[in-house]
């Protein structure tokens, strides 16, 4: 392992790779370490939607400029991504939800999202799996430009990328310890060496307070198990991912044909644990079978947690701190993936000391000493 | 040719060109980057060849890349756990 560089990533997520490929594109030498193997965290765990209806701006927009980055990444990174664009189907339940659709997609139009609000007719038109009365749906916002990557594709597509630009990614590398001198950056040590670093950038989802700590940094986020299932496989029948934020589910059918999907499972606790519940099955298949009738002679296949990396308002912490050189880019919430092309890309002008493409102070760690705005528009 | 999954049609080739380019050290990443053993059986017939596959690459033993098993045992239908009226 190199013995010097001028960034440490610490995280192989979709993150840490894709502001590899950012910076090494920009001549940075990066090095990535990696506890485990590429995408084990919440990146190969999640249901890849990229969804760019949000209710904060910061997040409208951070996904709005990804997805025009999604929609060239795989001529630019020289590796199919597996993107789609099927839209995403958000139900709205009541009068209430009503008010709070209306607000959010005002605000989407006006950063020049194409989302409407849409009714039963409607529903059953773009997806006609769909029962509007299982899902308890007086109406639906939807965005059709909104999608999927496959996770895995992605990940790989900007690590290779990020490889041939001469980054290095150390797998099974794991960080003891982050020396700081001065106030500044010094070194990173690992189970296979130690590194003197300009920066170090904490991409290391939920595991990201734990690094934070080395430096003396706390950081607010908890990290919340999440569940997933996948389904066989089946000719295809909707191309939408269609969601709730009354009842936290979300699920869609992938390029293979299968249907993935989650929902907050009653047992969800703050934590570490890995081990899938009956529970989350259970609720998650009567809630499936509500909302899409003819699921429930469907065969499930799969399930497994994964780690949403919580903060108190559900926006990501991205940029520098009070150590000099140790930088932030965490707490994605559980959109991590979605807003990973365009975070990235800010990130490494920040490193980079070039103008960024929109401001991100507004997502620093200070923003947790006045009031705060929290996104609500969150699933899973 | 050698079909090693044949849920997903992987052959030992397949397997053997991945390790290769992506340097994968664990059955987890052939199944990210192949959908290994992500079919209807779940991988219970080619992940145990697929991981001897890996060990004769790698030259780790057996013992450290045995596959892990993600539940339900067998495909479930979700009107059967789901039940009717969430019962």
């Amino acid at each position: 392992m190199e013995s010097r560089t001028e960034v440490v990533i610490v995280g192989a997520g979709i993150n840490g790779c894709a502001l590899a490929y950012e910076l090494a594109k920009r001549g940075k030498e990066v090095v990535v370490v990696e506890k485990n193997y590429i995408a084990y965290g919440a990146t190969g765990r999640c249901g890849a939607g990229i969804r760019q209806q949000w209710a904060t701006r910061e997040n409208a927009l951070l996904a709005k400029k990804s997805v025009e980055i999604f929609e060239k990444l795989s001529d630019e990174l020289g590796y199919d991504i597996g993107l789609r664009q099927g839209g995403y189907l958000i139900a709205i339940h009541d009068e209430e939800g009503m008010e709070q659709a209306k607000k959010n997609v005002e605000m989407q139009k006006s950063i020049g999202l194409p989302v409407r609000i849409i009714y039963e007719d409607e529903i059953k038109e773009i997806a006609p799996i769909l029962d509007p009365k299982g899902m308890e749906a007086i109406a639906a916002t939807f965005c059709p430009t909104d999608g999927h990557a496959n996770p895995f594709k992605t990940t790989y597509a900007y690590a290779m990328a990020a490889k041939k630009l001469g980054a290095k990614i150390y797998k099974f590398t794991e960080v003891k310890d982050i020396k700081v001198k001065d106030g500044k950056v010094e070194k990173v040590v690992t189970n296979r060496g130690e590194i003197e670093t300009k920066y170090v950038v904490n991409a290391a989802g939920a595991w990201s307070k734990e690094i934070a700590k080395m430096v003396g940094i706390e950081m607010p986020n908890k990290p919340v198990r999440k569940e997933a299932l996948v389904t066989e496989p089946l000719k295809r029948m909707f191309d939408c991912m269609v969601i709730s934020f009354k009842h936290g589910i979300y699920f869609s059918q992938q390029e293979e044909g299968q249907i993935l999907g989650g929902i907050p499972s009653p047992e969800e606790k703050v934590g570490y644990y890995m081990e899938p519940t009956f529970s989350f099955l259970k609720h998650m298949a009567y809630m499936l079978g509500k909302y899409a009738p003819p699921l429930k002679h469907v065969s499930i296949l799969r399930q497994w947690t994964g780690f949403y990396d919580v903060t108190p308002d559900a926006l990501p912490i991205l940029g520098e701190t009070s150590v000099e050189g140790f930088i932030q880019c965490n707490g994605f919430s559980g959109h991590g993936f979605m807003i990973a092309p365009m975070t990235a890309k800010l990130l490494a002008q920040l490193i980079c000391g070039e103008k960024l493409e929109m401001p991100i102070d507004r997502l620093s760690m200070e923003r947790f000493k006045g009031e705060i705005t929290e996104e609500r528009a969150v699933v899973g | 040719m050698k079909i090693v999954c044949r849920c997903e049609d992987i052959t030992e080739e397949d397997i053997i060109k991945t390790i290769d380019e992506y340097g994968c050290e664990t059955l987890a990443e052939l199944k990210q980057l192949l959908r290994l053993g992500m079919g209807h059986c779940q991988g219970r017939t080619c992940l145990i060849l697929a991981a001897k596959i890996l060990a004769r690459k790698t030259g780790k033993s057996l013992d450290e890349i045995m596959p892990s098993f993600r539940p339900p045992v067998i495909p479930v239908e979700i009107g059967l756990i789901g039940g009717k009226d969430g019962e």
